[in-house]
């Protein structure tokens, strides 16, 4: 059974788990991090995005053991404090959100999307980049229109900088 | 307080805890010493179980139980019940086949259960599932409607004969045939709706725990109607009395209808937890969701509609045979009769109507009401053939609606329903001003010329909500009322607790019920807070189903209210030394009319628990409860329009636009509205274009992921035009009519139509797939 050390949110963890663990199970049974949801069992939904070292991924199809020496970020890290992250703002503002639970996964992806892009997102590349995540409820128009703004937010918060 | 009253788009008050991941969903819950379950489940559609063999299962690490079907029946669990009796023409009642949790000897569709595996973890269930043994003995199967009823065909139940539940008709035949016997015009019709697998993103999960001590059962669940599921668990299947039983839905990912259901898996868990003495937790896999989840729609049917020779409509004929799948799921013998046939009549004034109904069984997951239930199948067959027939009798197809639309109102339709209010013409003009009708064949040759195919295509429907009167849904075979109860608890310090039957798995309750408690006292919605999904909370309540929340539950919430605000009332008007009559209640206060007296809500409120100044005889405190029964059904409708284009090469559908306009009545929170719109357009449009559960023909599900069941993503939809049109529904309190499966049921047929009306061939069935769009373009679609 493999050790696993991760930095999960800021916090250092070091564990030993089954060598078949996913990082999604690691996070959700053995952290307690259930932010994190799972949709499938064929990598198809994005319930399950978190960001591995900065990058979004689907962490139902990455092995605990795999992601071991990497830092994690889950939906619960997002948040500085009381302080929502832009995008979180974002989704709830624009009503971006029905059940929730396809929405950590949405967040997370749409972070990595917005920073991928840079500035130069259409709703046509947010409907494009958006291709992993299923949502059943909003039928994706609030969601397109919480990413474009929660571009325009980090734009503007990062020219404040 | 118009800024969070009724009519304001408030943001959710629910939402923080869902952007920050802190939602509280049932596969979140860990209890002390839960053990895992997993189900085996049969790999044929039909199957004679010969035995189990559990012993090498028995010997795997972790392995706390195997049980089986026979245990189960043995244990004296009740077989799952259908609660809607419907007859059939000859006064027969419906011909069910027995379905217990577990299949004791016979499985009668792929995932059928025959027996489960707990475990100390998850993994260790699932491993030894794989280990139990079971001698299946294959038997013939059938899973399409044709198959099931070709002479000959292997029987699934004997309790129905020739694989037929009922065989059920409403109308009047005669006055329909003599109505076609006089028509100048008759457009005919055969069309399919399609199977869809509802798809909540959080999949079913249940976990129970039994406490010996006090013979009580508490079991977590993902369901749209905890109390419904406890009077279920208790008075059909014998688990535990109600007060032995508490139910409850957290934090529930989407419902669709697929949660309404008590399925095998609860009552398999609640019955596991005693035997084995710990909790136990099931969560299914997506596979499982596909394979177990009650599919929704599958119908096929014949539609002739009868012309004048001024185009009016004479009379509308149906033949429609339903597929339920191998067992008569909660629901289901409602959906293709009372919430489909009797919403026929659409829009339109249709003088006589006859419908005939066949429900069928076959060796597929059973089938039950899915975002709409009866009503999108009802109105994609209706807007599908007054779409031919304005093709067929060559005139404008908004102009043929508008010569038959009704008018007046109240309107009795000849298949039971009576609308109570409507404007057609409104919501059309709405939608066609919308998408620029007028300008649409300029931009026909315009893409023509780009060599693309443009369509455009309308879709009128109605729907009935608000379900449901009790006595009415009674005497058509209902086994339970479909009233709301709603309690309002105000605290000493002036807040309120709205404890509602009503649950919200995605729609906003804690949002719109609090706005509606809001606007009435003048306060903050911060001072309100919702109370549902909890059978020890709330004391009783039919759920959230057939967009019935605003409609039946907000109208208890008035209700309770009403009383609540009357006692208030007293207790100001005593301790102000006015009449009652003289109060009015404006910004959290209660004031005397034309005077600066006045006391504020929460003062009051704190009298009422001190008691120390109350008219005589008052009671202390301040709660009051209501059930609410409607008098009527809802008649939300609207207008839909979509503009495609297709290209003739790929036979791939785009849209350039998709306007709805509905008609809701009153929108307490318009953004919320709009959401509930986007979401069932999506749905519908995916019926149209994309979903479709496809069985093979030995009753395989050959789409049981979603690497084969297309499900809508984002760059598949547009971005939607919505437009409000409004009738106050004078049926009740809160003038509502409801909005949550409109847009499941507009969109399909306006999708098709569009489509059609681009290819010029009327000939295309859903889903229209790029490659059945292209084959119908090359004329042999
Ligand atoms: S759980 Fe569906 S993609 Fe990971
Ligand atoms: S909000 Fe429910 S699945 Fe997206």
């Amino acid at each position: 059974m493999p050790t696993v050390q991760l930095t999960v949110n800021g916090r250092p963890v070091s564990m030993t788990v089954e060598d078949r663990t996913l990082l999604v199970e690691l996070l959700r049974d053995h952290l307690g991090l259930t932010g994190t949801h799972v949709g499938c069992d064929t990598s198809q939904c994005g319930a399950c995005v978190v960001h591995l070292d900065g990058q979004a991924v689907k962490s139902c199809t990455v092995l605990a053991a795999q992601a071991s020496g990497s830092s994690v970020t889950t939906i619960e890290g997002l948040a500085t404090g009381d302080e929502l992250h832009p995008v979180q703002a974002a989704f709830r503002d624009n009503h971006g959100l029905q059940c929730g639970f396809c929405t950590p996964g949405m967040i997370m992806s749409a972070l990595d999307i917005i920073r991928r892009h840079g500035g130069r997102l259409d709703e046509a590349t947010v409907r494009h980049e958006l291709e992993g995540n299923i949502c059943r409820c909003t039928g994706y128009h609030n969601i397109v229109k919480s990413v474009l703004d929660a571009a325009g937010r980090m734009k503007l918060s990062a020219a404040a900088e | 307080m118009g800024v969070e009253g009724i009519g304001a788009s408030v943001v959710r008050k629910e939402d923080k805890r869902f952007i920050t991941g802190k939602g509280h969903y049932t596969d979140d819950i860990r209890l002390h010493g839960m053990t895992y379950a997993h189900f085996v489940r049969s790999p044929h559609a039909h199957a004679r179980v010969a035995g189990i063999d559990a012993s090498a299962a028995l010997k795997m690490p972790g392995v706390v139980a195997v049980l089986t079907g026979r245990q189960l029946v043995d244990d004296k669990i009740g077989n799952l019940i259908c609660g809607w009796m419907i007859h059939s023409k000859d006064g027969s009642p419906m011909h069910m086949g027995a379905w217990p949790a577990m299949a004791p000897d016979t499985v009668r569709f792929v995932g059928q259960a025959v027996a489960v595996v707990i475990a100390e973890t998850r993994n260790q269930a699932r491993d030894a599932a794989e280990a139990v043994a079971v001698d299946y003995k294959e038997l013939p199967a059938v899973s399409t409607i044709k198959a099931a009823l070709a002479p000959g065909a292997p029987q699934l139940h004997p309790e129905a004969p020739g694989n037929i539940v009922y065989d059920w008709s409403i109308g009047d035949k005669a006055a329909t045939d003599a109505a076609f016997a006089g028509a100048a015009h008759v457009v005919a019709l055969e069309l399919t709706n399609n199977r869809l697998i509802p798809n909540a993103m959080e999949p079913r999960s249940a976990i129970a725990d039994y406490d010996a001590a006090e013979d009580h059962y508490t079991l977590h669940t993902t369901s749209q109607n905890p109390h419904v599921a406890r009077l279920v668990l208790s008075a059909f299947y014998n688990i535990a009395p109600e007060h032995k039983l508490r139910v409850i839905a957290p934090d529930v990912g989407g419902g669709f209808g697929s949660k309404i259901y008590v399925y095998p898996e609860e009552m398999v868990a609640l019955w596991a937890a005693r035997k084995v003495q710990r909790p136990v937790k099931w969560t299914a896999d997506r596979t499982e969701s596909f394979l177990t989840d009650a599919h929704g729609r599958d119908h096929v049917s014949k539609a002739e509609m009868a012309f004048d020779a001024n185009h009016r409509m004479l009379g509308l004929r149906v033949a429609t045979l339903a597929n339920f799948g191998a067992y008569m799921s909660l629901f289901s013998s409602a959906v293709p009769t009372y919430l489909y046939a009797t919403l026929l009549s659409g829009q339109y004034v249709i003088p006589t109507i006859y419908a005939e109904v066949k429900g069928v069984y076959t060796n597929t997951t059973p089938v039950d009401a899915y975002r709409g239930a009866g009503r999108p199948e009802a109105n994609y067959l209706l807007e599908r053939l007054v779409e031919t027939a304005a093709r067929t009798l060559k005139v404008d197809p908004a102009e043929l609606r508008r010569k038959n639309f009704i008018t007046t109102f109240p309107y009795q339709t000849p298949v039971i329903m009576t609308y109570d209010t409507g404007d057609y013409h409104a919501s059309l003009d709405a939608a066609l001003k919308a998408i620029d009708y007028a300008g649409f064949p300029a931009r026909k040759a315009a893409a023509r010329k780009r060599g693309v195919l443009r369509g455009l295509g309308l879709s009128c429907y109605i729907e009935a909500c608000g379900i449901a009167p009790s006595k009415a849904v009674g005497s058509l075979g209902a086994g339970v009322g479909l009233w709301e109860s709603a309690e309002i608890r105000v605290n000493p310090v002036g807040t309120i607790e709205v404890l509602t039957g009503s649950h919200s798995h995605g729609q906003g309750h804690e949002t719109t019920f609090a706005q509606v408690v809001a606007e009435r006292l003048g306060i903050p919605i911060a001072q309100v807070s919702v109370v549902h999904g909890d059978t020890d909370k709330v004391q009783f309540g039919m759920g959230t189903y057939g967009s019935r929340s605003a409609a039946v539950g907000i109208s208890a919430v008035i209700k309770a209210m009403e009383k609540m605000e009357a006692k208030a009332r007293r207790i100001a008007a005593h301790q102000l030394e006015v009449a009652e009559d003289d109060i009015v209640i404006e910004n959290g206060e209660f004031k005397v009319a034309g005077t600066d007296k006045k006391l504020a809500f929460a003062s009051i409120a704190l009298a009422a628990y001190t008691a120390h100044n109350l008219p005589e005889g008052m009671e202390p405190g301040l709660k009051e409860t209501a059930f609410y029964d409607p008098s009527n059904f809802t008649f939300p409708a609207g207008a839909y329009a979509a503009e495609v284009e297709v290209d003739p090469a790929t036979g791939r559908t785009t849209f350039v636009n998709f306007v709805a306009a509905d008609d809701f009545g009153r929108l307490i929170n318009p953004m919320i509205v709009e959401g509930q719109v986007h979401g069932g357009l999506a749905q519908g449009i995916g019926q149209a274009l994309m979903e479709g559960a496809v069985y093979d023909g030995e009753g395989q599900l050959v789409t049981a992921s979603y690497m084969d069941y297309t499900m809508p993503r984002a760059a598949d939809l547009p971005s939607f035009d919505l437009r409000h049109t409004t009738t106050i529904c004078p049926s009740n309190p809160a003038g509502v009519k409801g909005c949550g499966e409109a847009g499941a049921i507009g969109a399909s047929a306006a999708t098709v139509n569009a489509i059609t009306d681009a290819i010029g061939n009327n000939r295309l069935e859903m889903p229209a797939t790029p490659d059945r769009v292209w084959a119908a373009i090359h004329g042999n679609g």
